[in-house]
């Protein structure tokens, strides 16, 4: 069985047809990414999984159980969190704060202790800035800062849209080496991205997302071979 | 385009002439006072005591319209009734039968304690009540359309008050600890409104650890800023509003307490003066700002106390006094022309409403 499952996912704004019978899986301990152009629908696809939209019609099924009846601070303590585009991060309370309220749908202590000092490793810079008011992180700090507050969640499915958006090249490795850190220790991951390059470099799996629709579906590797996807998204002749 | 710019000149020229105007005025009429000394030191402590007892109540009053418009973005017209509401109800059904019996000056604290429980109980109930059968189905609705909702809310808790438990003016017993005043700075100070100040502290140092330091209050922040992302982490978005207007609500009926035993009256139209001028103040201290609506409270007090008297009486109007209403007022119109984000608010074009 796995972990997520869409199926023919239709999903509006307002008379907006967004999502065109979207079908995806997502397997337990992978890593699978969704590349396209944008206003393909990612983003879109996204709020369909945690709730925020609810598809018209088509499924949202997790671990064999459909999504629909619940809203999206339910879908939380399913073990979905999700990375929102452009980092989401509440600017007016401080780095902690800003992870306590990842760690909302959890009520063991300990275990959030165990994860703060986790998310810290990752992210010593977090550390140092532990009572900073996060709206004054640089970029990349707060991209760390929502990276490392979905992880305080302790999800079982991390959904990441853009992580590397607007970030350095250096920083760019680096929020990728994160990434599959996070997965090698359990963590399953959907991935949204531009960066086309670097997202099939790590995952496993992809989708290309085409003004609301799959258009291709296949292995990274079998992806980064393809000629539509080199010239579309890998920028190559 | 051209055309366009000479005319913004133009009003920004106006602006500033009235301002101008206005500090001139204000600079003169001080100078004057100050000159001619009407008033002894000791009557200016007693205005400045007068300011801080009414500005601590404008304070807690105004917390509601702040931590409401901070997570809706909208102005709710209708706290005032909230602040009336549970003084009312616990004036009619509490207060009074326990002055009838004695039992309130037998038992004074226990008394006051059942009293402002009585009326947190009532706002908080009637604050519930209204966010969920006036507000809540409106939540997506163009904005004007709550704020003029919350118009009809006011109304209809006035009404419903009046209806149900009359129109006249309803005393609030006396008690005999709080009767008087003690020596303090050089005067006499009332002792309700010793007790108004010391509440109100415990009030705000309370509300600021809810807010800062709780996981609720840390909820309702994140809230606030991004409803979405707040339900990303697991909160329960509408529930945190709830609580939202519950907390306010709950500041404006120990305001409300504060308010009987200052003035020794209810009734139900009593909301209404008290709101606006919360309002004023929340708007004045930086509407969303919980520090702001404290400020800006106390900002507002003391300006309606000292005001008349320091800017109006020199100037030769004649009853200067009568003008504290007026004063306040013109301070609204005044700060959304100058300041419009208020002492301590960040401008409203960087809020994504
Ligand atoms: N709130 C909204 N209201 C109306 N239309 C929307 C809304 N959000 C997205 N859309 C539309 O839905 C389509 C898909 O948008 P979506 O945000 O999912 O794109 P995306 O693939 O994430 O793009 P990007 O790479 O730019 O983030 C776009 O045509 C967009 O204009
Ligand atoms: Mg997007």
């Amino acid at each position: 069985m796995p972990m997520l499952e869409l199926n023919d996912v239709h999903a509006y704004y307002g008379n907006i047809h967004a999502l065109k019978g979207i079908s995806i899986t997502v397997e337990e301990g992978e890593i699978v990414t969704l590349i396209g152009a944008n206003g393909a629908g990612k983003t879109t696809t996204l709020r369909t999984i945690t709730g925020l939209l609810k598809p018209r019609t088509g499924s949202v099924i997790l671990d064999g159980e459909d999504l629909a009846p619940y809203p999206a601070h339910k879908i939380v303590y399913k073990g979905v969190a999700m990375v929102p585009e452009g980092r989401g991060i509440f600017s007016k309370l401080t780095v902690r704060e800003n992870l306590d309220m990842g760690a909302f749908s959890r009520s063991d202590v300990d275990g959030i202790k165990q994860d703060l000092e986790r998310a810290y490793e990752l992210f010593p810079r977090l550390k140092e800035r532990e009572s900073q008011i996060s709206g004054t992180l640089s970029g990349g700090e707060q991209q760390m800062l929502a990276t490392a507050r979905a992880l305080m969640a302790r999800p079982r499915l991390m959904l990441m849209d853009e992580p590397s958006m607007g970030l350095a090249p250096v920083l760019v490795e680096s929020v990728f080496d994160i990434i599959q850190e996070i997965n090698k220790e359990g963590t399953t991951i959907l991935l949204v991205e531009q960066n086309a390059h670097m997202a099939l470099q790590i995952a496993q799996r992809g989708y290309v997302l085409q003004t609301g629709e799959i258009v291709l579906s296949d292995s990274a590797d079998g992806l980064r071979k393809d000629p539509m996807v080199q010239k579309a998204y890998l920028g190559m002749e | 385009m051209k055309k366009l710019f000479e005319k913004i000149e133009y009003i920004d020229l106006f602006l500033w002439l009235i301002r101008a105007a206005i500090i001139i005025i204000v600079i003169w009429g001080t100078v004057a006072t100050i000159l001619d000394n009407p008033y002894s030191t000791r009557q200016w402590t007693d205005f400045v005591i007068f300011g801080v007892a009414q500005g601590s109540m404008y304070a807690l009053i105004a917390i509601g319209y702040t931590l409401v418009y901070g997570v809706l973005f909208m102005i709710n017209f209708a706290h005032g009734e909230f602040f009336m509401s549970g003084i009312m109800t616990s004036t009619v059904f509490i207060a009074g039968p326990m002055a009838a019996t004695g039992f309130l000056n037998r038992h004074p604290i226990i008394s006051l304690l059942i009293i402002a429980l009585f009326s947190m109980l009532v706002s908080v109930g009637v604050a519930i009540l209204t966010e969920r059968i006036a507000y809540k189905p409106l939540r997506k609705a163009p904005r004007l359309v709550p704020l003029i909702t919350a118009i009809g809310a006011s109304l209809f808790w006035q009404n419903f008050y009046r209806g149900m438990l009359g129109s006249n003016v309803k005393p609030f017993p006396q008690f005999d600890i709080l009767a008087g005043s003690i020596p303090l700075l050089g005067t006499q100070v009332l002792k309700t409104h010793i007790a108004v100040v010391l509440v109100t502290i415990i009030m705000l140092i309370g509300l600021n650890f809810f807010i800062m330091r709780t996981k609720t209050g840390k909820s309702i922040r994140a809230v606030s800023e991004d409803k979405d992302v707040a339900a990303l982490m697991g909160i329960d978005v509408d529930r945190a509003i709830t609580i939202t207007f519950a907390t306010g609500a709950a500041m404006a009926g120990i305001a409300g307490v504060l308010f009987a035993l200052v003035f020794r009256q209810v009734h139900f139209f009593m909301g209404f003066t008290p709101g606006i001028k919360a309002f004023t103040a929340a708007v004045l201290g930086g509407i969303g700002s919980v520090p702001g609506a404290a400020i800006g409270g106390l900002f507002l007090g003391l300006f309606e106390s000292i005001g008349p008297s320091l800017f109006l009486q020199s100037l030769g109007i004649p009853a200067f006094n009568q003008l504290k209403d007026v004063i306040a007022f013109i301070m609204l119109v005044l700060v959304l022309i100058f300041r419009p984000q208020g002492i301590l608010g960040e401008p409203l074009a960087e809020k994504k409403a």
